[in-house]
Formats: structure tokens, C-alpha cells, sequence
């Protein structure tokens, strides 16, 4: 399989870190280890060949009954090279944490919060690290697989 | 002389003595969300000192309703209702790219014709979001008879999409493989016809707006995005485009049929509030000459792909073929089943970039169905556009992101 | 002395009823079904009386049933007395600003000499302004007492405003009485029976920067900006409903209304009919005999004077629904940086002009 010059670069560069690339319907993949996101981001934005300066995307998958349970997964673009790549970092449900990439794209700011919110994955280093579709008191993250559709929250109110 | 020189010393002594007893604190207020200008479905906390702005903090997620989780305790097509409701004033956009990310997924093309009408809705659900954005803009200025103008325009745009899907906000019209029903018998006579008093509303528009001067005062200048900021921040679509970065994912990764029509994507200078709504106004022409063009060019043909396991059948076969009944049987009871794997398709909404992410096990119902709202980095850029200007200035701001609700609290 | 008394309460029962009982309430109509011309709809139509719409005018009387029987709220901490007062405070010197413009000339009927203006004083230009500043009061009250921080902005929006604009509004129409050489309204609607000397001739400038100041007075589009709805919600009066609000309501329809009077009396002729003198009239009217034509000649001109004042209310209205709001550091600077400077070499140009 012919790889695109994104992963190819990708390979050279860090293959310690790479667990796996593909490239399904023509979307580049690649598996990183979540300690080097921040490098592998960093990278990818500033390589003169690559310039993925577009953090389109930033969610996470819940794959349940999986080892490790969640994946981080970012969408890069690069706006000179007219060129898309996915980033997925796996994630143990033991340790749920990543290094937050808001240094990198200040658009990570509310993705992260977004992904945290929805899916418990705390991102280290967020300046501002809080619930943001939901409100403070929600228990529970609802994206999870193991979150009942039909679950019922307790009744929040002001404190006094 | 030498006395007055001392007395001004006096006075200019006694007038920093004022300066730095007097008692100032900031004041905390919370606009919204029910405040006229956030409608309803955000929250600004706003730390004023006076008028200016010290402080501005967001809170979203009144409208958050779990499109997400919804979409996954369903079938694959059941998740199209839900995709009207992201960008309620531009659904068939949301239609047509949740259609092609799972397409994408399946790994399907669309008949021509197919395309073609998924075009033509497209860019009349752009019209619609871009007549009510412009129109927004007048009415939060005080504007309020350029508000009816465009609402006009409006309604008559969505009169053309109730005429082809029969809902005017709420379309579920696209579906997996094809479309619910083709265009309607006289639909070229009728956009004509739309169009030409739309044109008309532009120039009435564009008179009462474009050069008048207040309006130019309010919105020059203000909410400014650099290229870099608005890059770094995730910005797309018109917002990105005002700050001069020409990226439109019709032009850059052309879907459908857009890489056949000849349109220009217009391009601002300043990035302020007033480029914004120079290229929103631009992309109403654009759009109008798309959809002529593609109705121009429209070939006769199916509009569903011929692939049962996907696609229901006409009726006729249905009714007549066996094969035809198994297939719609089980498409109906069990879902599609794309293949396993994930991807992302990214198509231009009303506020810029409009992607899914779709993640399938293989069963019908979607593992993880993830949409990419455009205006959502566009919000969280607003304490970075409005702090250090007034008050007043939220609200241009704020309308020129074209903030909704269902799209970005999801 | 009974038939100057019959003669005063008349007038004030008239200029009462016109301003309270027609103007008021219709301006209301006419407001939506000016706008609604202007923006292609119908307006207002559905108040009905056994199925009699009357094109609408029955809404005026279903807002003030409404605005009536609805709850007369005070908020939690506010201040009641100072809530209270703030709407009588705004609405009473939009009444009586009236008082002092003539609505017509000064006619002989039976011996009788009828002079058609409720206070003739000789300062009444003054006059009108003390009592436009006391409405200040009330703004500045209401939008403190309420105890609420969009009422508070509002109400030191509407302050810095008004303050700011009744200078500049002062010294546009400085030229108009140097020209004519009068503070007495009266005698400033009697010189203008020349149509040339009407003083939208002799003050053209006076007269574009007058109307300025005095929507910025009114604090109505463009220079609503102390109500600014969707920057500060309903701005001082944020926190008020039924009689109260309606009373807010109420005197910026009658301050248009005196607006409209003020522009009429300095810069439109009075109650002139342009190009046809009063002599002209009265002979057009002698088949009535003396009194009789002086009688018609003085119902003609009430109806010019009432004519251009609602012209001027449909120009201000027009204004309203064509533009947007300007910003409040914006409407300062034009207020004090070129309203004013305007207005003061407007004065010096006319001195220079009267002079040689």
C-alpha cells in the first residue's frame, strides 16, 4: 500500500511511538501513543511539508469492553497542502488522561472541554478545565458506552 | 503668568487626588440567556468596567439535547431528523453531509441527477442561512426594516424547499443513497421567479446597510480575527473567509458536483465585523448563481442508487419483486450495515466547516456519530473578539458569528 | 375676564384632548402601520369589536385594556417611591412643554381678542427647554430605583445623552431666535408669514442639527441607545410594567408630539399656509362675513399647524424604521465633537450674516 506522504513522515519520525496507521476511504490514520501527542501535533504543524495548522476536530470513542477503552481522536488540515489527517491517541480507562494540545491549537480549548465533559477524559495542562454543554452537578459522562440512554439525573437546584 | 502656572498646578494636583480616591468597582452581569441578543440558547458573564469590557466569559449548552447519543441508540437513517435540527435554518445542509459521510463509509456514489439536487438544496438552505444571519444583523442594530427585508427573501426560499420536501424548516429530505423524492413538476419557473424578487430584496438590502454610515461605524472595525488568530481558533466558513483565508471546502475538496460550477468564493480584508457581512452578502449572489447553474445543467435519470441493501426500492418493485421485499424488510427492521471503520466527511455549512465523523461496528446502528459544528470554535472565540470594546459591540459580534444553538450545543 | 377663563380652559381641554386623547393613542397605529408599510406587511388588524376592525385602530384601546389589567410590578430591593414617581416625573414636562407653543395666531372675534397658545410667555423657547431637562429626572430615577443593572446602564447612558444633546440642542436654535430676534414663540410663528422667511430657509443648518439633537432628546432610533434592546434588554425602563410603562410609553409619543411643535413653530412656518398670506385668506373667506372668516381663517390655520406637525411625525417615524443604533462612544463623539462645533459656528455665521 502506498502511503501518503503525512504517514510516511509520521513513520520516520516518530516509529516508537506510532502503534498502527491505515488509511480507510482514503482518510490517513495514524495510532499514536498518548504520552507524545503533544510532540506529534506539534510536528505535524509545523513540518514545512506538512503545515497542519487547522485543528478541525477533537473527540473521543468510547470502545467498550476494549483494551485500552478510549481514543482521542483529532482531525488535522492543512490549509497549504489541501490535505486531512486523523490522530488517534488510545486512552486507558486506569489512567484517563491526555496532555491537552491547547498550547498548539487554541481551538483545543473547548473541544477538550467538550470531550471532557461528555466522556471524562481529563486533559492535563487545560487551563480551564470544566463541564461545557452540561451543567456543574451532572453525574456521570453520557458518551460513555456504560451511560444508560434513559438514565435519570438528580434534581439540582440553587443552595440556599 | 507665573501665577496662573501655579494655580493650574493646583488644580491639575487636586484633579489626581480625585482620580485616585474615587471609589470604581467592576460590575458583573449576566447577559442572557434570555436576553434579546443572545436568543435565548447562550450565556455571556460579562465583568464591565463602565461600558468596556473586562472580562467575557461564554457558557453554552442550553440547546444540548445529545444528538449524539440519540443518533446511537438508532438506525443509520433514523439519524437523519436529528441532523435538521443542528443548523435548523440550514437543514438540508446537514442533510446532504450526514448522507455523504455514511456514503462515504459504504463507499457509494450517487446518480448524477441525485447530486445535482443535492446541490440546488444546499445552497437554497445557505440562502436561508445567510438571509436570516444579514437580516439578524440589522435587526440587533436597531435596523429593524432590513430585517423584514431578508426575512422575506427568506420565507421565500424556504417556500421553494417546502415545495420540494414539504417541511420549511425541519427537511429530513436526503437520504442514504439517494433522495426522498425528486424536484417538484415547474421547480425552474418557481426559483426563477424566487429569485428575481430575492435579487430585488439584495439591492434594498445592500442600499439600506451597505453604505450607511451608522451601520458602517458599528461594524467596521470591531470583533477583528488576524488570519493566524482566526486559524489558530478553527475558524471557517464566511467568518474565516472575512479574515482572508481563502478556504471553502466546496473550492478546496469539491463534493458533488461543486467542482463543475463556476462560483467564486469571496475573500475579506480586515476580518472584522463588517468583512463578515460583505462576504455573507457576496455568498447570497454566489449561491443564487449555483443553484441557476445546476438547474441549467440537470440531467434526467435516477435519483436513488440501485443498491437494495442500501436504498429501499421504488414502490413498483416492492410490490412486485420478492427480492425487492426481503431487502426492504430487513432494511427497515435491522438498519443498513455499512462496513466496520470510520471516517470524516466534511461539507460547507451555513457557518463554515460541517463534518462528520462516523464511526460503524458493522451492526445498523452507529457506533459513534460525531458532527463537527462549524460555529462552535466560532464561539469560543468571542471573549477574544469583544474584550477590551464596549458593551455595544457584543452584539454585531455576536450576531456575525451566526451562533445556533442546535448546532453548536448539539 | 369669564371669557378669558372659558377661553384658557378651552384651549387646554383642546391641546389635552388632541395630545392625550388623539395623538397619543393613534401615534401608537400609526408607528405600526407606518412600519409596516415601509416593510412590506399589514400591520396591525386583529383588535376587534363584533368583528369590526377598523383597519386596526382599535389596538391603541386593546394595549391600554391590556396594559390596564395587567400587574403593576415593582422588584424585589428596588426603590417603591422613586419607582413610582419616575414615569409621573418623565410624562408631566412632556405635557406642559405644550403649553407654550402656539398652535395659531392671534384673531379679533367679537371683540374678542383670542390668542391661540395656552402661555403666551415671552421666554418660551426657555421655557420648553427647562421642562425637557426635567424629564431627565425621571429617566435617571426609574433606572435607579429598579435595582437592576440594565436599568442602572440605561439610565447612565440616558444621563451622559441627554445632558449631553440639550447643550448642543441649545445652541442650534440660538441662530433662529438671533434671526428673529425673539424668545416668545409667538411672535417667531407670526414673522414667518413669508414663506421665504420660514426659518428652514434662514437656518438650514439650524434646523438638520435641531432635529438631530432632538431624536437624540427623544432617545429614539438612532439614538436609542439608552433602550437599546439587545444591548441592555429595555434599558431604565427595563423593570417596569402596566400604567408605568404605559406612561413611559406615552411621553416619548408626546415628546415627539412637542418635537414636531417646536420644528413647526421655528423652522416650518407655523401655522402659515405657504404663499397665501392672512389677508389673502380672510378675503378668500369674506362670504362668511367678518367674524365668520375670521373663524374659518382660524380653523385653517390650527389645521396647517396640526398638518405639518404630523408631517414631522411621520419624518421622525420614517427615520426610526430606516436606521440602525449607533454605539455609545459613537453618539457621544457626534454629540460633542460635530453636533456642537456645528452649532457654534452656525451661531457665528449668522451673527456675521446679521451683522453686515
Amino acid at each position: 500500500m502506498e502511503l501518503s506522504i503525512t504517514l510516511k513522515k509520521l513513520k520516520e519520525r516518530f516509529h516508537n511511538s506510532i502503534i498502527d496507521i491505515h488509511s480507510f476511504r482514503g482518510d490517513d490514520t495514524a495510532i499514536v501513543k498518548k504520552e507524545d501527542i503533544l510532540r506529534i501535533t506539534k510536528f505535524l504543524r509545523d513540518d514545512e511539508e506538512l503545515l497542519y495548522n487547522f485543528m478541525m476536530d477533537l473527540t473521543a470513542v468510547d470502545y467498550l469492553g476494549r483494551e485500552p477503552r478510549f481514543e482521542v481522536v483529532y482531525h488535522l488540515y492543512s490549509l497549504k497542502y489541501n490535505k486531512r489527517v486523523r490522530i488517534k491517541a488510545p486512552v486507558p480507562e486506569q489512567d484517563c488522561t491526555i496532555d491537552s494540545i491547547i498550547s498548539i491549537w487554541i481551538a483545543a480549548d473547548w473541544f477538550e472541554r467538550e470531550a471532557y465533559d461528555l466522556y471524562g477524559i481529563i486533559f492535563k495542562g487545560h487551563p480551564n478545565l470544566k463541564r461545557i454543554l452540561l451543567y456543574e452537578g451532572f453525574k456521570g459522562y453520557p458518551l460513555r458506552k456504560d451511560y444508560p440512554v434513559r438514565k435519570r439525573q438528580p434534581l439540582i437546584g440553587p443552595e440556599n | 503668568m507665573s501665577y496662573g502656572l501655579f494655580l493650574m498646578s493646583r488644580v491639575c494636583n487636586f484633579m489626581s487626588d480625585i482620580t485616585k480616591e474615587l471609589h470604581t468597582e467592576h460590575m458583573v452581569i449576566n447577559m442572557g440567556p434570555s436576553h434579546p441578543v443572545t436568543h435565548g440558547t447562550v450565556k455571556f458573564v460579562v465583568t464591565l468596567d463602565g461600558e468596556t469590557i473586562v472580562n467575557f466569559e461564554v457558557e453554552i449548552g442550553y440547546l444540548h439535547r445529545g444528538f449524539e447519543k440519540m443518533c446511537e441508540s438508532g438506525l443509520w437513517e433514523q439519524a437523519f431528523p436529528y441532523t435538521d435540527r443542528l443548523n435548523y435554518v440550514s437543514s438540508m445542509i446537514n442533510n446532504v453531509g450526514y448522507a455523504l459521510a455514511v456514503e462515504k463509509l459504504i463507499g457509494i456514489d450517487t446518480p448524477e441527477r441525485c447530486k445535482y439536487i443535492r446541490v440546488i438544496v444546499s445552497e437554497l438552505s445557505r440562502l436561508s442561512d445567510h438571509f436570516t444571519n444579514v437580516a439578524a444583523s440589522g435587526l440587533e442594530l436597531g435596523a429593524f426594516t432590513a430585517f423584514l427585508y431578508f426575512v422575506e427573501a427568506r420565507d421565500l426560499i424556504w417556500d421553494l424547499l417546502e415545495s420540494i420536501c414539504g417541511a420549511r424548516l425541519t427537511s429530513n429530505y436526503v437520504r442514504i443513497g439517494g433522495l426522498k423524492n425528486d424536484l417538484p413538476e415547474g421547480f425552474k419557473g418557481h426559483t426563477a421567479r424566487v429569485f428575481k424578487r430575492c435579487r430585488e430584496l439584495w439591492i434594498d438590502v445592500d442600499k439600506l446597510l451597505t453604505k450607511n454610515r451608522i451601520f458602517l461605524d458599528r461594524v467596521r472595525d470591531v470583533g477583528i480575527m488576524s488570519p493566524d488568530d482566526a486559524i489558530a481558533y478553527g475558524f471557517t466558513g464566511p467568518c474565516l473567509r472575512a479574515s482572508g483565508v481563502p478556504y471553502d471546502v466546496r473550492k478546496a475538496q469539491p463534493y458533488l458536483v461543486y467542482d463543475r460550477m463556476d462560483f467564486e468564493i469571496p475573500i475579506g480584508e480586515k476580518g472584522d465585523n463588517f468583512d463578515r457581512y460583505l462576504v455573507r452578502m457576496e455568498e447570497i449572489n454566489q449561491s443564487m448563481r449555483i443553484v441557476e447553474q445546476a438547474l441549467d445543467n440537470i440531467p434526467d435519470g435516477p435519483i436513488n442508487v440501485d443498491m437494495p441493501e442500501y436504498r429501499w426500492q421504488s414502490k413498483d418493485d416492492i410490490y412486485t419483486k420478492i427480492e425487492s421485499v426481503i431487502f426492504h424488510f430487513k432494511t427497515v427492521v435491522e438498519g443498513i450495515k455499512p462496513p466496520e471503520g470510520e471516517v470524516y466527511f466534511a461539507v460547507e455549512g451555513g457557518n463554515g466547516e460541517l463534518g462528520f465523523y462516523l464511526v460503524s461496528n458493522g451492526s445498523g446502528k452507529p457506533y459513534k456519530c460525531r458532527v463537527r459544528p462549524p460555529c462552535f470554535p466560532l464561539t469560543a472565540a468571542m471573549p477574544k473578539m469583544v474584550t477590551g470594546s464596549l458593551i455595544a459591540d457584543v452584539v454585531p459580534t455576536f450576531d456575525m458569528i451566526n451562533m445556533i444553538g442546535g448546532e453548536c450545543d448539539r | 375676564m369669564i371669557a378669558d377663563l372659558i377661553e384658557a380652559v378651552a384651549k387646554i381641554l383642546f391641546i389635552f384632548g388632541v395630545n392625550m386623547g388623539f395623538f397619543a393613542p393613534v401615534l401608537g397605529w400609526v408607528e405600526r402601520k407606518q412600519s409596516a408599510v415601509m416593510q412590506d406587511r399589514v400591520g396591525a388588524n386583529r383588535a376587534d369589536i363584533f368583528g369590526f376592525t377598523l383597519i386596526g385602530l382599535l389596538h391603541p384601546v386593546a394595549d391600554t385594556i391590556k396594559l390596564l389589567t395587567k400587574e403593576d410590578f415593582i422588584p424585589a430591593g428596588a426603590n417603591k417611591l422613586f419607582h413610582t414617581l419616575a414615569p409621573f416625573i418623565t410624562l408631566t414636562p412632556a405635557l406642559i412643554a405644550f403649553s407654550v407653543i402656539p398652535f395659531g395666531g392671534q384673531y379679533e372675534i367679537y371683540g374678542h381678542t383670542i390668542n391661540l397658545v395656552i402661555a403666551d410667555l415671552d421666554v418660551g423657547i426657555l421655557f420648553i427647554f427647562a421642562f425637557a431637562s426635567l424629564s431627565i429626572y425621571g429617566v435617571v430615577l426609574g433606572g435607579w430605583s429598579s435595582n437592576n443593572n440594565w436599568s442602572f446602564l440605561g439610565a447612565m447612558r440616558a444621563s451622559a445623552q441627554m445632558l449631553s444633546y440639550e447643550v448642543a440642542m441649545g445652541l442650534a436654535i440660538i441662530g433662529v431666535i438671533m434671526v428673529y430676534g425673539s424668545l416668545r414663540l409667538t411672535d417667531i410663528g407670526a414673522m414667518q408669514e413669508n414663506f421665504f422667511k420660514w426659518g428652514i430657509f434662514l437656518q438650514p443648518i439650524g434646523f438638520i442639527l435641531f432635529i438631530a439633537c432632538a431624536t437624540a432628546e427623544n432617545k429614539r432610533i438612532p439614538f436609542d441607545i439608552p433602550e437599546a434592546e439587545t444591548e441592555i434588554v429595555a434599558g431604565y425602563f427595563t423593570e417596569y410594567s402596566s400604567m408605568k410603562f404605559i406612561m413611559f410609553w406615552m411621553a416619548e409619543f408626546l415628546e415627539m408630539i412637542t418635537i414636531a411643535g417646536i420644528i413647526t413653530t421655528l423652522f416650518l412656518g407655523a401655522w402659515h399656509i405657504p404663499f397665501i398670506s392672512s389677508k389673502m385668506l380672510l378675503s378668500l373667506f369674506s362670504f362668511a362675513g367678518a367674524n365668520g372668516a375670521t373663524i374659518l381663517v382660524m380653523l385653517t390655520n390650527i389645521a396647517t399647524f396640526f398638518t405639518k406637525i404630523i408631517f414631522m411625525i411621520w419624518f421622525q417615524m420614517t427615520i426610526r424604521w430606516t436606521l440602525p443604533r449607533f454605539r455609545y462612544d459613537q453618539m457621544m463623539k457626534l454629540g460633542w465633537k460635530i453636533l456642537l462645533p456645528l452649532s457654534l459656528i452656525n451661531i457665528f455665521i449668522t451673527g456675521l450674516v446679521l451683522l453686515l
